[in-house]
Order: structure tokens, then C-alpha cells, then sequence
């Protein structure tokens, strides 16, 4: 950290646990509290109401989508989405889990499948013990013909869904890395975008350590999840979250989601659900924790989460030191190459 | 907190991972879980080749203006001559494509706004700024030999800059999220300066005479030496996320690399005396350093675009934290995935 004592600002906030990322960011003492996302994965019914929401209240323009593609479907599931971008600030992720017979556990079980295993509830989350869901499936023509993965006597199926965000991240990447500003921490902790500043240099884009942020071809500047800075100035909750008909997506101040989360996290844990985990919740993680944060009933990875993340600019310290000693060794070498030797 | 140093993973996790979901399940060992095998990561949206171009003329511009600088000290008024100018267009040249690969070029004054040391771009824009107004402002000298004093100080003004310019990429790259980018922060600052040197060292070789381009054969055979060293060493300790060097694009451009390197340096060691031969070898190291350029470039974009570059090394690193924190005697806190 030496070469970074210069900067003291900047030095103290690189990684590890922030308690107030808005007072580090410069922000008086009377600024509002941290908010952010608690997503209760294990009741999300994937209806993608918070995508269209979030669309319509932002004025998010369609995906870049041609003629040829219109619907841009992705043929792997349920989604047709496929990722956050420029133009997706939520993103419901649909997982099309199949496993052998028995070893399913949660997640929401299509009917018309053989039933789990054991003495586990059908899906531990959100049915009751004796497993009243609604048999969609059976509504259907039992043929398969609707794209529906046949019910045999192998195979289990569980649907894991969850609406994925930007993390606004305690220490955030895509703000560490922006040159011109345009990224900065809000009064309420959250990482935002001034799009009138945007250059669209797009070095946030490979800085996100969860690939959320993107810049829109349309207009060239970088784009991702606002968490409504526009409506939290008028003291209203995001559009998605207004929008959850199931209440997975909550929004509030940070430190209430995130004691409701450990309680969610305990009683589902108390009612068999082993797999229930929270992700992004831990302040001492390599980003210094999520504002937005997630139950989630598998590992990361399968939601298309990196299991893992460290924000990049932890390491610049390091990196800083390593390039101004190249650079030293390099100007030393184009010095020497006129000294040794002697014949012209 | 420590880094998963990918080379020691268990052979198992290597290459491997393709395939569905259920292929996954059956064999949970073997392969890592993503969501159907989408990139987790964004892959950088910078332009090809602007943004490739721009480090080998800035690392061309850099190490040119230490040569010219040292030539004007000591008498070689060729590669003086030779160096003010790449250093100039290497400067002016590289400021273009950055400007170009933005994709609001009218707001580059924007990058003007701040100084942030968080920022490798930021930083370089403020390395890059001063270099280039140094390097013009002493190519306008040695062209129209007014001021020609003037041009003597911001030549020496260009030279302490210069090689700044020509390492800072390397952070500019590294600092990302992009697997194979960001675990060679150790390699890229000396893999990026070498190669800045074998391009002003091949400059020097193309456009000074024969008299005068000793110290820049000497700094090109060096600078081709310490890449090639380098990059073997990058490849080696990048362990699984090295195998974006080995297939598509990316292995071309740095086997083409090698090849210009090796025998750019062979033909400035051996022929830097006939004014062809040292004019090809210069031509050869030259075209070296970028193709590096490309090549990196290439292996970044791969990376970031496979998932098993995100999650195999952090996995091993949650598991190496897992087996440290099981022999500490505080038992670890298992709420948090």
C-alpha cells in the first residue's frame, strides 16, 4: 500500500470490510443510510415482472434485438434473456436442473414428475408440508411436445429461479476504474452511472468481476442498474421490487435486509433446506460485500454467479509498484544500451 | 486472503467442463458448474485494433524517446533524429486510436475531468498527455531546427515520461476482472517494457544509419530476449488460464511473435552493420512487439468468455481457504456461500 500512502483517499477504501462506502466516498454525515436488494431466490416464481418493470420505470431501450431475432431466444431454458447488459438491469436467471432420481431436494418441482424421494417437502421454500402447488403440467398434453423434459422414473427436475442485479458492491470495480468520473457513489451507497459524463471508454465493462455493467451500442455510453436513484430521491422503493408480486426481491436499508436474511437463511435451514446459502452478504468477502445480495439454493456458479469474486483494484497497489519499477528498469536499459561496449 | 495460484490445481480441472448441465451433475468432480456455459464475466468491448495498436505505439514512442534522448547526449544525430520522430508518432498515433476506440469519442476531453490513481486509464491519460506535447513539441524542433535548445529540454522531458508510457498498459490490462489478465499482473508490466523496447530498439534499426544504431540493436536484442523469457515464464505460472495462449488467434499471433523476435534479434546481433539487414531485423522486432500486443489482447477477450477461467481458480481458492481456516483453532463461519 506504500505508493498508495500519497493518495490516502483512495488508499483506504481499496478492499476488505466498509462499514459507511458513502462517508468514504465524501458524503457528510447526514446522508441516508446504506440501502440495497435482499433476493429471496427460493420464492421467485420467474414471472420476470421486476425485468419489465425495470424496463418501462428507466426507459430502457429492447436488447439490441434484429429482425432475424426478434425474441432473441436463447434455446437452453425458460430464459430468453441470457445475461445483464447495457440494456438488462435484472435479469431473471431460470436453471433447468435435471438429476438423477431422488437426489433433488428444493426448487420448485414441475408437477406431473415422479415424486422426490424421502420425506423432503416438494419445494421446502414457499409450499406448504402437505404439497398443495398447482399441476401446471398437468393441465398440459402429457406428450412432451411442449418442450418439457419427459417424466420418466430416472430423473428428477427442479426449477431454480432468480433475478439477478447489479451488486452495487461495497468496493466497486466499475466505479474504481472509471476515468472520467461518470461512476460514483451515491448518498445511499449505491454505484451509479452519469450518463451526460460517460465516455464510453467501456474499461468498467471487464472491471466487474460479476459482468453486469455494459456499454449499449445504441448510444455508446455504459449502462447497468441505477437501484431507481430517481425514485429513492423521492423516497420510493425501486421499480422491480414494487413490482415482485412474491416479495423475493426486498428492498431496504442494508443492515434490516440483511438481519431478515440471516433469519430467512435459519429458518430455512431449520426446515431441512441444507442447500439455502446466502451470497454477497459477507462484508469480509473480496468485495467487501453486495448491497444488492442473494439466497440462493445452489452454488453460485450455477446462476451464472462467480463463486468467488475480488474486486480487481485490491491487487493495483501492487500492480502500480511492479509497472513503476518496469518502467525504471526499462529507462535504465535504454540508458545502458549507450555505455557498454565501445566500437561504433 | 490469498490468490489460488492456478498452476497447482488438481490435474482433473484442467480443460475441462464443456457440456450440459446434467453431464455436470453425474460427474460433479470432474467438471465445474456454470449456467449453461454463459460467460459470467464481460468481455472487454474495447476496439481491435485500436486498442492493441495503441500499446505497441505508445510502448514505441516510450522507449524512443530514452534513445533519442541518450543519442542527442552522446553525438548519434540519426537515431536522435530517428527517436524524436517515433516518439512523436507513436505518441500522436496512439492518441488517435485511443480516441477512436472510444465509443464517445467527441468526450475524450472527459478523461481531463479527474485524476484517479484507481484508474490505470486515468493515469495514463495523464502520462500520455504531457508525453505526447514533450514528443511533438521536440519533433517540431528536429524537423524545422528552430528552437532547437527547447527541443533538447523537452526531449529529456519526453525520456522520463516515455517509459511510463510504454508500462502502465500492462496495469491498464490487469487491472480487470479478466482471469488471465489480472493473475499475470506480475509478467504483463515486464512482458509489455520488453516488448516496448525491442519496438523503439527496431525503430532505431529501421531509420538510423548504420554509425549511430549500436545502443539500438542492443536494446531491441534485449528487449526480444527478456519477452521471450518473460512470456515462457507468464505462460508457465498462469497455469490453466495460460490455455487461451495455446489455441485460436491468440497462439498464432504469439507464435508469430517468437518467430519476428527471434529473428529480429538474431539479425541486428549478427547484421546490424548493412543497412538492410539492420533495417529488417528492425522491421521484424518491430512487427514482434506487436503482434505480442495482439496476441494478449486475443487471450484476454478468450478468457474473460470462459466461464471455467472465473470459476475453477475460485473454487481452489475457496477451497485452500477452507483447508487453512479447518487447521486454525477458531472454527470458520460456514453461514456465507
Amino acid at each position: 500500500m506504500t505508493l498508495f500512502d500519497a493518495f490516502s483517499g483512495a488508499a483506504s477504501s481499496l478492499s476488505g470490510p466498509l462499514p459507511d462506502p458513502s462517508a468514504d466516498a465524501g458524503w457528510s454525515a447526514e446522508h441516508p443510510k446504506r440501502v440495497g436488494f435482499f433476493t429471496d431466490t427460493s420464492v421467485c416464481i420467474g414471472c420476470k415482472a421486476c425485468e419489465v418493470a425495470c424496463k418501462e420505470w428507466n426507459l430502457v431501450p429492447d436488447d439490441g434485438t434484429d429482425a432475424s431475432d426478434l425474441y432473441r431466444l436463447t434455446g437452453m431454458s425458460y430464459d430468453n434473456t441470457g445475461d445483464l447488459g447495457a440494456s438488462t438491469w435484472r435479469h431473471v436467471a431460470f436453471i433447468e436442473d435435471v438429476r438423477p432420481h431422488g437426489t433433488a431436494t428444493t426448487g420448485h418441482m414441475p408437477s406431473g414428475l415422479p415424486a422426490l424421494g424421502g420425506s423432503l417437502p416438494r419445494d421446502a421454500a414457499s409450499a406448504p408440508p402437505d404439497g398443495g402447488t398447482v399441476d401446471l403440467l398437468a393441465l398440459l398434453p402429457d406428450t412432451g411436445a411442449h418442450g418439457q423434459q419427459t417424466p420418466d422414473d430416472e430423473r428428477d427436475v427442479r426449477w431454480l429461479m432468480s433475478s439477478d442485479v447489479c451488486k452495487h458492491c461495497t468496493h466497486a470495480g466499475c466505479l474504481d476504474v472509471c476515468p472520467t468520473g461518470a461512476l460514483f457513489r451515491t448518498e445511499f451507497g449505491t454505484v451509479v452511472v452519469q450518463d451526460d459524463i460517460c465516455n464510453g471508454c467501456g474499461y468498467c465493462v471487464p472491471s466487474c468481476p460479476y459482468g453486469v455493467i455494459d456499454v449499449r451500442e445504441s448510444d455508446g455510453g455504459a449502462h447497468k442498474c441505477t437501484l431507481c436513484y430517481d425514485r429513492l430521491g423521492e423516497g420510493l422503493e425501486p421499480a422491480c421490487a414494487k413490482a415482485c408480486p412474491t416479495n423475493s426481491i426486498q428492498f431496504g436499508d442494508l443492515d434490516e435486509l440483511q438481519a431478515a436474511a440471516d433469519a430467512r437463511l435459519a429458518e430455512l435451514h431449520g426446515r431441512g433446506v441444507e442447500e439455502a446459502r446466502l451470497y454477497g452478504r459477507d462484508p469480509d468477502d473480496g468485495v467487501g460485500g453486495d448491497g444488492a445480495f442473494f439466497l440462493l439454493l445452489d452454488e453460485p456458479e450455477v446462476y451464472g454467479l462467480p463463486p468467488d469474486p475480488i474486486v480487481t483494484t485490491r491487487d493495483l497497489p501492487e500492480m502500480w509498484r511492479n509497472a513503476a519499477l518496469t518502467a525504471l528498469g526499462l529507462g535504465a536499459a535504454a540508458v545502458a544500451a549507450f555505455f557498454t561496449g565501445g566500437r561504433r | 486472503m490469498t490468490d489460488a495460484n492456478p498452476a497447482e490445481m488438481p490435474e482433473r480441472f484442467r480443460g475441462r467442463g464443456r457440456g450440459g448441465n446434467r453431464e455436470e451433475l453425474q460427474v460433479p468432480e470432474a467438471e465445474f458448474r456454470s449456467y449453461y456455459g454463459r460467460p459470467i464475466i464481460k468481455a472487454p468491448v474495447w476496439k481491435n485494433p485500436d486498442v492493441p495498436l495503441y500499446l505497441f505505439l505508445g510502448g514505441l514512442a516510450g522507449s524512443s524517446s530514452v534513445l533519442a534522448a541518450m543519442a542527442r547526449a552522446t553525438g548519434r544525430p540519426t537515431l536522435r533524429r530517428a527517436g524524436r520522430l517515433g516518439a512523436a508518432a507513436g505518441a500522436v498515433g496512439g492518441t488517435v486510436f485511443l480516441v477512436h476506440d472510444l465509443h464517445r469519442p467527441r468526450r475524450f476531453l472527459h478523461m481531463l475531468r479527474v485524476f484517479k490513481p484507481t484508474s490505470p486509464l486515468s493515469v495514463g491519460t495523464w502520462i500520455l498527455s504531457p508525453f505526447a506535447t514533450f514528443a511533438a513539441a521536440t519533433a517540431a524542433t528536429e524537423v524545422t531546427g528552430w528552437f532547437r535548445r527547447t527541443g533538447d529540454v523537452t526531449g529529456v522531458a519526453a525520456a522520463v515520461v516515455g517509459p511510463a508510457l510504454a508500462t502502465y498498459t500492462a496495469v491498464l490490462f490487469s487491472n480487470t476482472a479478466v482471469p488471465t489478465w489480472h493473475e499475470a499482473h506480475r509478467h504483463l508490466p515486464i512482458l509489455f517494457g520488453s516488448s516496448a523496447a525491442a519496438a523503439g530498439g527496431g525503430f532505431g534499426l529501421v531509420f538510423s544509419s548504420v554509425r549511430d544504431n549500436e545502443p539500438a540493436a542492443r536494446l531491441a536484442i534485449a528487449g526480444a530476449a527478456t519477452e521471450l523469457a518473460i512470456d515462457e515464464k507468464m505462460q508457465r505460472d498462469l497455469g490453466m488460464l495460460a490455455d487461451v495462449y495455446c489455441k485460436g488467434r491468440a497462439k498464432t499471433l504469439m507464435r508469430a511473435s517468437k518467430t519476428c523476435l527471434v529473428a529480429g534479434a538474431l539479425g541486428a546481433l549478427v547484421g546490424r552493420r548493412r543497412r538492410w539487414s539492420a533495417a529488417l531485423s528492425g522491421l521484424a522486432l518491430m512487427a514482434g512487439s506487436a503482434l505480442t500486443r495482439f496476441g494478449v489482447f486475443d487471450a484476454g477477450i478468450a478468457s474473460a468468455n470462459d466461464p471455467a477461467h472465473i470459476v475453477v481458480p475460485q473454487r481452489e481458492r475457496i477451497r485452500q481457504r477452507q483447508a487453512s481456516t479447518e487447521t486454525a483453532t477458531t472454527p470458520p463461519d460456514r453461514t456465507f456461500a
